[in-house]
């Protein structure tokens, strides 16, 4: 049964980018269990509006998982403590009565922090556009059946498609690196034969802008996986790899 | 050049080096096997290993090799470093499913590279640098087996160093080796679960070989056998 609960918040204030940020704590009582992770924070930010304080910044948008807007590093986790669920999907009930949650934004060069725990992602965006996607002509549909594909590839390339985006792998990262999100967006188009033609010049233009952006090298930890909240596979790293050598070697 | 400049391309000399690494360690643990059963067919290998031009080669080549390991090491550590930004997390929690070795594997190196420079003190120095520079020591420099017995027989301290050693080339291995294959390209989802396997053991067979024969060592000396030490004891 849900009960209502005491818990502390320890949440990380930063005026702006270039700002030196703190932890400022904020004691939240008689929260039902059954009220999601954010909208304890709604509540939290409602209070402190109408004490004429500065509300919290945070990103969210969809609020079903799906979007990838919502980040939060809860209590040394990304998307907080459940697994293969984003931060919009987590509830009260995953913390007990007097506990201390502490609240921290991505902390990666490759995201500053806007303010508070919002953080500029748009370096995911600049990857995208530099390789993410399949050059089509306009015209008439293709028949569906045309070009037939293994279930296997299908599985697999849906499985990597799955990647919202969120930047969690580069969060979780020791080394702040970006490859388990670009390797997922490689495999999701190196997998199906449409995506085949643009293969080699895609890996090699989406590492290059990843590794300019100020990533870090991947050094196969697994911490990415381990905390994705869409379970994407790390064999979609080996994919990657094997992509741009492959590509590289070609040249 | 992609080679430099790419974070895979970094990433694939760090691999390639250090397969080159582990098939050495096989090599050299074969030469502590002929050791363990006869000190004079460990000295056969010692003189033919001498200083001549191939065996020198070998020693530059495996030294080009394990400095280019650890410098790549050393920079990529930096540039990760920097990747993660100027605040470090308060709270840190390790992921369920994330080895320990594969977050430390930089520290784990530097122990390893500390047990090396005592390696080389005993043995390197000894042997092949004694014979280059023409340095009288205790015994002759091709005489391996007499420095074994000398540096291990009974010595406690030397033998824990090394177990020490070897306990840390063991949590290097057991991530190095399938990392190394991964950064290849060479793993799937069905792959995955099979590397880390075969990556248990061959870090076990490496290190554990070692570590027993250092043991054997310690309380026999080279050429012994394991009838021997029943008899002696």
């Amino acid at each position: 049964m849900d009960k209502d609960i005491n818990v502390t918040l320890k949440i990380w204030r930063q005026k702006g980018p270039k700002e030196k940020g703190h932890f400022e704590t904020y004691p939240m009582n008689n929260i039902n269990q059954s009220v999601s992770f954010l909208e304890m924070l709604d509540i939290l930010n409602e209070r402190l509006v109408n004490e004429g304080k500065e509300p919290i910044v945070f990103d969210h948008d969809c609020r079903e998982g799906i979007c990838g807007m919502c980040s939060l590093y809860v209590n040394g986790h990304p998307h907080g403590p459940a697994t293969g669920a984003t931060t919009c999907q987590l509830y009260m009930r995953r913390f007990h009565d007097g506990e201390t949650i502490t609240i921290e934004p991505w902390r990666s060069a490759g995201f500053p922090v806007i303010r508070d725990l919002m953080v500029d992602r748009t370096a995911y965006d600049k990857i995208m556009q530099a390789g993410g996607f399949v050059s089509v002509n306009t015209g008439g549909v293709p028949d569906a059946n045309a070009i037939a594909i293994p279930k296997e590839n299908a599985d697999l390339a849906m499985d990597a498609a799955a990647c919202i985006g969120c930047g969690a792998c580069a969060a979780a990262c020791k080394n702040g690196s970006a490859m388990l999100f670009v390797s997922a967006k490689v495999s999701q188009f190196a997998l199906l034969p449409q995506g085949r033609i643009e293969a080699a010049r895609r890996a090699k233009a989406m590492v290059a802008k990843m590794d300019e952006l100020g990533f870090g090298n991947c050094t196969n930890t697994r911490a990415c996986e381990m905390e994705c909240p869409k379970n994407v596979s790390v064999s979609n790293i080996a994919r990657l790899n094997r992509e741009f050598l492959k590509a590289k070697l070609q040249d | 050049m992609w080679l430099l400049n790419s974070s895979i391309g970094r990433k694939l000399i760090m691999s390639i080096s250090g397969l080159f690494l582990i098939l050495f360690l096989l090599f050299h643990l074969c030469m502590n096997v002929a050791a363990v059963f006869s000190g004079d067919a460990y000295n056969m290998i010692c003189s033919f290993l001498g200083t001549n031009w191939y065996a020198l080669l070998g020693t530059l080549v495996l030294a080009a090799g394990v400095v280019v390991h650890f410098a790549y090491a050393i920079m990529l550590t930096l540039q990760n470093r920097r990747a993660r930004g100027n605040d470090r997390y308060a709270l840190n929690a390790r992921p369920k499913g994330v080895e320990w070795a594969s977050q430390n594997m930089f520290v784990l190196g530097v122990i390893i590279i500390l047990g090396l420079i005592l390696h080389f003190t005993h043995f390197w120095y000894n042997m092949m640098f004694a014979e280059l520079a023409g340095i009288e020591g205790l015994f002759e420099p091709a005489d391996g087996a007499a420095f074994i017995t000398y540096f291990f027989q009974g010595n406690i301290v030397n033998t824990v160093l090394y177990l020490v050693w070897f306990a840390a080339l063991w949590f290097h291995l057991t991530h190095g080796f399938w990392s190394a294959i991964q950064t290849l390209g060479w793993n799937n989802n069905v792959w995955m679960n099979r590397w880390e396997c075969i990556s248990k053991w061959v870090a076990t067979i490496i290190c554990g070989a070692f570590a027993i024969i250092t043991i054997i060592f310690y309380l026999n000396g080279a050429g012994a056998s394991c009838c021997s030490l029943i008899l002696v004891d």
